[in-house]
């Protein structure tokens, strides 16, 4: 039992040293973590924050909270991506060493995909899904928060490692044996591990979240066939989370299993495979792709219908190819490693049903094509992006059907050629998706619009900076640079395109501050968006105020058909006369404080484990499992109702009638 | 909070409030989720079943009384569990504290028995670290394990709350939910019991 409890086996480097980059991180890390302490203190903070954001299960606080973390990823993986290009701009560099480039190639991976691209979207869903379907808040608030604390816990559990112990260094996949305990012992692949399992936790229960959601709470009149786009992806969305994360919460436990414990699964000693953990993981990890892709076409479709003043051409068609596109995601995990072998039989069956993708997707831009095609288009920035959005994804989707070829897939596998396809899919989809949606609805969230000058300026450094960045990669790709190098030498042909590329990546560094000092300006010089619809939505969103209140709608509206607001609108211009229902008090739930602390213990388990400290690691789990039965034996009066009059003083305040 | 009633115009306690209605029915999307997470260790298994690497093998290690008897045991517990939510149905606290109960224990009886089935294999060097084929047994077998042990305490905990608060529609839910949780891991039982063990000892 002693030696239980005091066993601490400490790593060969606790704190990370050596590099002058980790200290001044190490540095700036400190000082910025005593400054938020400092400033909160002083300015007597802490109630505030606790009751406002660390308590709150409001959907739409929660989904500021996940905005804010990805754009903090977004920045991190944006920092680690423009490390990359510096090291990569020229020959024979030794801007980082190999290490240090496999650790930040890793990271970079891990975060842009899990940190960044899954909770921007997510966020988003919380911003708007409760309101797009006439609902006062998801179906279970106080999970919700769960989700996000979960989420949160697992990001700084993986983003403390370049400081304390090292990153994991094995790609983002985690390839074994690479990724085993004989070749890559210590603290840093734990931390892959750990990580993702606390945040899988979160990213689960959203899933289970808005499904329920979406199914049982959406507004009278609102059938599944009137529901807008973003909604129903966001309910396909998560009927595809539900099915993948559970396999990529056994895939990375039966890893730990086999680093911490010495088991059997991914080493070949015991006659384990290794071959199992590229298949578990990409069986989770394909329709990760499409988790993180739908969404943004659900955001797309909303846009363009919005600013092209028109109904969405195909919305049947639109609905039943995501349907199409979630099933086939779970069918054509092999093609991210046709050259393991399988024989011609198994490749050529998922190079078909790879290719079969492109079909329903293509569907999806000819309806966006024609959704455009006659209507009054009005160029502001959200639709910038998604317009923008159209010619990009169409190159990463093209050179993603070459890449289905398998035997082509034999010259392609590993080299720049792929990079440059997933990151057109993937910025061209995922990131345009996500700023054009966080632009869409900046108003809705904050309540002041963002400028327009500006927005525009982003748009252009950032897609300019994409595209001079990303063909170049094409180009070195087919002339044989493989990923995941960390130098070359000089006289392959490669030097001038990498050059452009870190040119073009540090363009599209410049289009995302411009965007975030868009957002800071609004605060500070924006115009007020006063009248709660500043685009002439057609979705029920834009029926409530900017920022909606607590409760997002005084009455639950009476929809009557697809763009349920735009209907509104109509007949209120024809005339016809509107019945003001009776205002009734609203049912609430209360804030929590259980989400926050059950997080900090499993951040503090996930600390423990990683270094394999058990005991540390089973005492987190063990204030897990308390806070767990406190909440349950607490469940009790856990709402409220806000008085009619309360109620009509908001809305009045607001602007509104009552 | 809004009630509906059915057709036949009677509907359970749990299933009266909305918030009854919704948590009932995330549960059940959360049992999918957690057929999905045995499918993958079922799969696992399957891949890796027959390397022992020069280890013992299923047929070698699988003793029919031990497992037919967890079987037994926890089937027996999944009928008891049923008869407990009946009473509560019934609005008889009596009935259901002494089968909640009863079903307690068959569980505890189970898990014993797993943990000594566990523990033999371990003394025998077959633990999960001597093959691959016994990292992924003791891995499945010890998920749908902990689940019971999970299971448990949560029953514990909400019979607790059930003695405190009499049949309200928020213990009468918990009720209902742990007795969903509670025949879910019997079904994943049977699958354990004829793919694992049966098939392990032909």
């Amino acid at each position: 039992m002693k030696d239980f409890l005091f066993n601490f086996k400490m790593p060969e480097h606790f704190l990370v040293t050596g590099d002058p980059l980790i200290y001044g991180a190490q540095v700036s890390i400190v000082l910025a973590s005593l400054a938020i302490l400092f400033v909160l203190t002083y300015y007597k903070k802490w109630g505030w924050l606790w009751r406002e954001w660390l308590t709150t299960v409001d959907h739409k606080k929660i989904g500021i909270l996940y905005l804010l973390a990805s754009l903090l990823m977004l920045f991190r993986g944006g920092v680690d991506a423009l490390l990359m290009r510096m090291q990569l701009s020229a020959p024979n560099l030794n801007f980082l060493d190999a290490d240090h480039y496999n650790q930040i190639f890793t990271t970079h991976g891990v975060i842009m995909i899990l940190f960044m691209a899954m909770p921007f979207l997510i966020g988003l869903m919380n911003v708007a899904i409760p309101l797009q379907i006439g609902a006062r808040d998801v179906a279970f608030p106080a999970l919700n928060a769960v989700s996000f604390w979960m989420f949160a816990a697992g990001c700084m559990l993986f983003n403390i490692s370049f400081v304390i112990g090292g990153s994991p260094d094995a790609g983002w996949t985690s390839y074994t044996p690479l990724a085993g305990n004989q070749l890559d012992p210590g603290p840093g692949q734990n931390y892959y591990l750990l990580g993702l399992q606390i945040a899988g936790i979160g990213t689960l229960v959203s899933g289970i979240n808005f499904l329920v959601t979406i199914l049982k709470m959406r507004a009278p009149g609102m059938t599944l066939w009137r529901m807008p786009l973003f909604s129903w992806s966001t309910l396909i969305t998560s009927v595809i989370i539900i099915f993948a994360f559970p396999v990529l919460t056994i895939a990375l436990a039966l890893l730990t299993l086999d680093r911490l414990f010495g088991f059997h699964f991914f080493t070949l000693a015991g006659g384990g495979s290794p071959m199992m953990w590229a298949n578990l993981f990409w069986i989770w990890g394909h329709p990760e792709v499409y988790i993180v892709i739908l969404p943004a076409f659900g955001l797309f479709s909303e846009i363009f219908s919005t600013f092209a003043r028109k109904k969405l051409f195909g919305y049947g068609a639109m609905v039943y190819s995501m349907l199409a596109i979630s099933g086939l995601s779970f069918l054509v995990w092999v093609h991210h490693f046709f050259t393991m072998g399988s024989g011609p039989w198994i490749n050529s069956i998922f190079s078909i049903s790879t290719m079969l993708i492109a079909i329903p997707t293509g569907v999806k831009v000819f309806n966006w094509l024609f959704t455009l095609h006659k209507g009054r288009i009005e160029f502001k920035t959200p639709m910038l992006w998604a317009l923008g959005f159209i010619p990009v994804f169409l190159v990463g989707g093209i050179t993603g059907v070459m890449l289905a070829a398998a035997p082509a897939d034999y010259q392609y596998h590993n080299s720049y050629f792929l990079i440059a396809h997933f990151h057109y899919v993937l910025i061209g989809g995922t990131v345009y998706g996500c700023i054009a949606g966080l632009v869409y609805y900046w108003p809705k969230i904050t309540g002041f619009l963002l400028n327009e000058r500006l927005g525009k300026w982003a748009f252009w450094w950032f897609t300019a900076g994409f595209n001079m960045c990303f063909i170049p990669l094409y180009i070195v790709g087919l002339k044989g640079m493989t990923r995941r190098m960390y130098t070359y030498p000089a006289g392959l042909g490669w030097e001038t395109w990498n050059l452009i590329a870190t040119i073009g990546a540090f363009g599209m560094g410049i289009g995302f501050i411009i965007l975030v000092w868009n957002m800071i300006y609004s605060f500070r010089r924006g115009e007020k968006d006063t009248t709660g619809d500043p685009w002439n939505g057609r979705t029920l969103e834009w029926m409530t105020s900017s920022p909606a209140a607590e409760y997002n709608f005084a009455v639950i509206p009476k929809v009557k058909g697809l763009d349920a607001f735009h209907l509104m609108k109509k007949e209120r211009a024809e005339g016809r006369k509107e019945e003001t229902p009776e205002i009734k008090p609203i049912h609430m739930p209360k804030s929590e404080g259980f989400p926050v602390v059950m997080s900090a213990f499993m951040f503090i388990s996930g600390f423990g484990f990683v270094f394999e400290w058990m005991q540390i690691g089973a005492f987190g789990l063990l204030g897990c499992v308390i806070t767990m039965i406190w909440r349950s034996f607490n469940d009790y009066d856990r709402d409220y109702y806000i008085p009619v009059e309360e109620v009509k003083k908001t809305e009045l305040a607001a602007g509104r009638r009552v | 909070m809004e009630t509906t009633t059915t057709t036949k115009g009677y509907q359970p306690m749990e299933y009266k409030s909305e918030e009854g209605r919704l948590k009932i029915f995330g549960f059940w999307i959360f049992l999918g989720a957690e057929i999905v997470l045995f499918s993958t260790l079922f799969a696992t298994y399957f891949v890796l079943v027959n390397q022992t690497a020069g280890g013992p093998s299923g047929k070698d290690l699988f003793e029919i009384h031990i497992f037919a008897t967890e079987t037994f045991l926890l089937l027996t517990s999944s009928f008891t569990c049923g008869l407990a939510i009946l009473y509560m149905r019934r609005n008889s606290m009596k009935g259901y504290l002494i089968w909640t109960i009863i079903t307690l224990l068959l569980g505890l009886g189970f898990l014993i028995m797993e943990i000594e089935e566990f523990a033999m294999l371990v003394e025998m060097n077959a633990g999960p670290t001597r093959s691959a084929f016994l990292s992924a047994f003791f891995t499945l077998v010890g998920t749908h394990g902990l689940h019971v042990t999970l299971g448990i305490f949560w029953v514990i905990g909400v019979m607790i709350q059930v003695i405190k608060r009499g049949f309200t529609p928020v213990t009468s839910r918990k009720i209902f939910m742990t007795g969903l949780y509670w025949h879910f891991l019997d079904v994943v039982w049977i699958f354990l019991f004829s793919t694992i063990y049966l098939l392990g000892v032909v």
